[in-house]
């Protein structure tokens, strides 16, 4: 703008663009921050390995992380700028220009803002229903279901435990989980009392645990390793406490241990109630 | 001015109030009689109770644990706490036929703040006392949270009583903090801005105060009940399933919700019909806009808590099963109601924000606020918004997940109208003159937390993502980024900004500069590996945790040590300030333009002697732009 101080004589004519010199710094610090969000913090960004699902909230993790450096980096750099910039001289009682807006910034704004978040929802929509709900407990009739075959776990959570059922394995419930390796697993999670979450941090999978519903999440695990499920959801005392092992194993493996299982605890299986998408507790009543 | 000829009928009575002798000052309606009605009244209530409900009143009492006493013992007791404190004067006496005054005991001298005052001036002093003792309660029980979490198993208390302190830090903070904002600031300074003599409900003004009062110590009171498990969300079962301490909770936040529907009502009351001459909706100043915005939701979301309070009371106490699956019920049905109400909440904590720092800026850039109706447009687009987005708690639930992609779509967009705040809070800084002072301080830091709020928020508002962060530690780092980062720290602005127009008395500078600086790098400190913990999948609400996670929880809770020694700072100052130095404020210190800087301290009972008549917004600083003729401006002018 070099005509700028004939236009406007009330500014000092040594008065820099701002504008221009603000958008470079700002244009400049994204392109080199943007990358480094990704490749240093990236990888912190929770579990990757353990299955498709977990790998698949990593990478979405790094993508929203990308996509907030900028704009994260836009305000910060405006206000430390402005921090350099815009102040008032030492004592001295300046007015600043009586700037009362511009539509061509404010249009610009609110057309980007709300391209990126479209965006980011139609990205979050595939994503999710590509993905069969990404892990998510997703209710009694998911809306997107993984073709092939599945194998049926159902997790039935209690104050202040888990229990794991296999109905195709004649309904024999365990104290801890074991999944086979590369299987797609379908868990179907229940409560007896209050509301629990079931979590399987290294496998992302975390389904609320609702008394008299069934809530349905998808995985598939990728690496044999063992885990932790943990409750992610206030359950009383010993919320804190309610912390299962778990593994995942190779296929034959998984065989061995569900057959020895069951013939183990055949004598328990027969005395449980048959096997039921949910089971309707008594009413809560504290003790009288 | 012509001052004489136009007295305020409404003032005239209490104008010559005589000085009563003590003894005749404690007979009456007043604090003591209210406690001493309110003893009464929740001993009648209990009494009831137990002759309604109990196989045996020796068991019953023994015990504790006959939930229609306490409840009706709650309400016997805020009831007679009520009448004592002369809220049933008016309409009694209206009843009877005979004339009651529109004010009540406005020349009382420090009397008046121990009262029913239907000065708007006295009320808002007394909510910013009142809400600041209960503040300090809900600041302790967050540091004896966090000196319980250098352990990895329940060491310093029990799992129960770790749960009480996580339940009454949460509900104290969410209920008190409703009302933040506009108990103290909004009451105390949008009649003034907009031009009016009074609020237009000035007893009702009054009693949401009160009630707020009544509230506070009945969470308190859990304690002696064996406190609540369930966190601020009292989510059922587990609500139907815990002692009579919940009991505390359900009467604590319906009294709440009754407090922020009245004053919401109020609020929007005064500021649609008592706008002096001149004062249109396109000057009115960009608080008043933010308040009136934060009062519709309150209006809207409110009954919605206590209604479903009332159903969660009615399953405790006289078996019901709204929510009890056993009985027909569905533990959905209270997340659903409780979130159609939680999630415009959080907005009701985040309005007012907004409202004080873009109110604050001009003042301290000298600059006319940069885009107001893009402001206004922002905060009224988040209040609609704000109603359509509450199942992106539920995500992983099973509730309706078919419209998750709706929620997630509704949860992002939201940012764009927060967004248009950004915008204006940038473009009012654009070549300005800012100076350092202390509010503004707390305005620069309000935007650098809700950003890292804000930004937070979008990667919970995707299904895939949240479903590894709900209900872990990052969820609750994001909203403590922006409720304490973005309400509190506006909150503390308006503080330092107002309270020396409030008091007519100056705070100390250097401890002020002090309190800021080591509550801005505490609370990151703070906060911002709790991020990481979420993401390294530490749960929320839990006293035992994996073993490899101390380190990081230790350097947590070292900084949430500095956090609240932050605000021993502020305490000290505020005691120092106000009661020892007591160096009288200049009469308009920030040299702001905003009506109430204009008038006398203290300012006087009637505010003003002639209705003032507004011809401009109060943003009228800075120097003229000269307008380019034949092209455009620069883009950054």
């Amino acid at each position: 703008m070099s005509s700028e101080s004939s236009v406007a004589p009330g500014l000092a004519p040594e008065e820099p663009n701002h504008w221009r010199r603000f958008l470079s710094i700002w244009v400049i610090a994204s392109v080199i921050g943007t990358p480094l969000i990704v490749l240093l913090v990236g990888p912190l960004l929770g579990p990757s390995t353990g299955s498709e699902e977990a790998g698949g909230q990593h990478t979405i993790m790094t993508v929203l992380a990308a996509v907030a450096t900028p704009v994260f980096m836009l305000v910060v750099l405006f206000i430390a700028y402005s921090l350099v910039y815009f102040r008032q001289e030492k004592g001295a009682a300046l007015e600043g220009p009586a700037i009362r807006g511009n539509a061509r910034v404010q249009a610009v704004w609110i057309v980007v803002t709300s391209l990126i978040v479209l965006g980011l929802a139609v990205y979050g929509t595939y994503e999710l229903e590509d993905h069969y709900g990404h892990g998510s407990g997703s209710g009694p009739n998911p809306l997107t279901v993984p073709s092939g075959p599945k194998l049926p776990v159902q997790v039935i959570a209690q104050q202040w435990l888990f229990t794991y059922r296999y109905p195709t394995y004649g309904g024999v419930e365990t104290t801890h989980l074991e999944l086979p390796v590369d299987q797609e697993v379908e868990f179907n999670v229940t409560s007896l009392d209050v509301i629990h979450s079931f979590w399987a941090y290294k496998l992302g999978v975390k389904a609320d645990a609702n008394p008299g519903a069934n809530n349905i999440a998808f995985v598939k695990p990728t690496k044999e390793e063992s885990f932790e499920v943990r409750c992610a959801e206030l359950c009383g005392i010993w919320h804190g406490a309610m912390v299962n092992p778990g593994k995942v194993v190779s296929a034959t493996a998984f065989n061995t241990w569900i057959h020895e299982q069951q013939a183990r605890l055949a004598p328990a299986t027969k005395a449980l109630p048959s096997y039921s998408k949910t089971y309707i507790p008594e009413p809560t009543r504290r003790a009288e | 001015m012509n001052v004489t000829n136009t007295p305020d009928p409404d003032t005239t009575a209490s104008a010559a109030a005589n000085p009563r002798p003590v003894w005749r000052r404690l007979i009456g309606f007043n604090l003591l009689t209210a406690v001493i009605l309110g003893v009464g009244g929740y001993y009648l209530g209990w009494w009831i109770g137990h002759l309604i409900k109990g196989p045996s009143y020796a068991y019953e009492s023994a015990t504790d644990e006959n939930d229609v006493a306490l409840l009706l013992g709650y309400l016997g007791g805020v009831l007679g706490f009520l009448i004592g404190m002369g809220f049933a004067n008016y309409p009694i006496s209206r009843l009877l036929g005979r004339p009651a005054s529109l004010r009540e005991k406005e020349g009382e001298g420090i009397g008046r703040y121990f009262g029913l005052c239907t000065d708007h001036k006295v009320v808002g002093m007394q909510y910013l006392v009142g809400i600041g003792v209960f503040f300090f309660i809900g600041g302790l029980n967050a540091m004896m949270i966090r000196a319980e979490l250098l352990h990895d198993t329940p060491t310093i208390v029990g799992p129960n009583q770790y749960l009480t302190l996580v339940g009454v830090h949460g509900t104290m903070m969410m209920g008190m903090m409703t009302s933040g904002v506009l108990g103290p600031f909004a009451n105390y300074f949008v009649p003034i801005m907009i031009g009016a003599r009074r609020m237009a409900f000035p007893r009702i003004e009054s009693l949401t105060f009160w009630l707020l009062m009544a509230a506070g110590f009945i969470l308190v009171s859990t304690i002696f009940f064996g406190g609540f498990p369930t966190g601020w969300t009292g989510y059922q079962p587990l609500n139907d399933q815990a002692v009579a301490g919940m009991d505390s909770y359900i009467c604590f936040f319906a009294l709440v919700g009754i407090s922020m529907a009245l004053l919401g009502m109020n609020m929007i009351a005064t500021i649609l019909t008592m706008r002096a001459p001149g004062m249109t909706w396109s000057r009115l100043p960009i608080f008043v806009w933010a308040v009136f915005g934060t009062a519709v939701l309150m209006v809207l979301a409110a009954p919605m808590l206590i209604a479903t309070l009332g159903m969660a009371a009615l399953d405790r106490s006289i078996n019901t099963s709204f929510f009890i699956a056993g009985g027909g019920g569905s533990s959905y049905l209270f997340e659903n109601l409780f979130w159609f109400f939680g999630h415009p909440e959080v907005y009701i904590l985040a309005l007012p924000g907004f409202g004080i720092v873009l109110e604050l800026l001009p003042v301290f850039v000298r600059k006319p606020l940069w885009g107001y109706k893009l402001a206004i447009s922002g905060m009224l687009g988040v209040s609609l918004l704000s109603f359509f987005v509450w199942q992106h708690h539920l995500f992983v639930s099973g509730i309706n997940a078919d419209l998750r992609p709706f929620y997630m779509l509704s949860t992002e967009i939201i940012s764009v109208p927060t967004g248009f705040i950004f915008l204006c809070f940038m473009g009012t800084l654009w070549k300005g003159r800012m100076s350092l002072t202390v509010p503004m301080l707390f305005c620069l830091a309000w935007a650098f937390n809700f950003l890292i709020g804000g930004t937070s928020g979008v990667v919970l508002s995707d299904v895939a993502t949240d479903t590894q962060l709900h209900g872990s530690f990052f969820v609750m780092a994001h909203f403590h980024y922006t409720i304490m980062g973005g309400l509190i720290f506006s909150f503390f602005a308006a503080i330092y900004y107002w309270v020396p127009k409030m008091t007519g008395l100056r705070f100390n500078e250097t401890l002020a500069k002090w309190h800021f600086w080591l509550m801005f790098l505490a609370f990151n400190s703070t906060f911002l590996p709790l991020f990481a913990l979420g993401i390294m999948g530490m749960p929320r609400r839990v006293s035992s945790y994996e073993a490899s996670l101390v380190p990081l929880n230790t350097w947590v809770s070292i900084s949430a040590f500095v956090l609240g020694f932050s605000m021993l700072i502020f305490i000290v100052n505020t005691v120092y300030s106000m009661i020892f130095a007591r160096v009288p404020a200049e009469a308009n210190p920030w040299n702001s333009k905003s009506t109430e800087w204009q008038l006398p301290t203290p300012v006087p009972v009637h505010n003003f002697d002639q209705i003032p008549v507004f011809d401009s917004d109060p943003y009228d600083y800075g120097t003229p732009v000269p307008i380019a003729i034949g092209r455009s401006a620069p883009a950054g002018a």
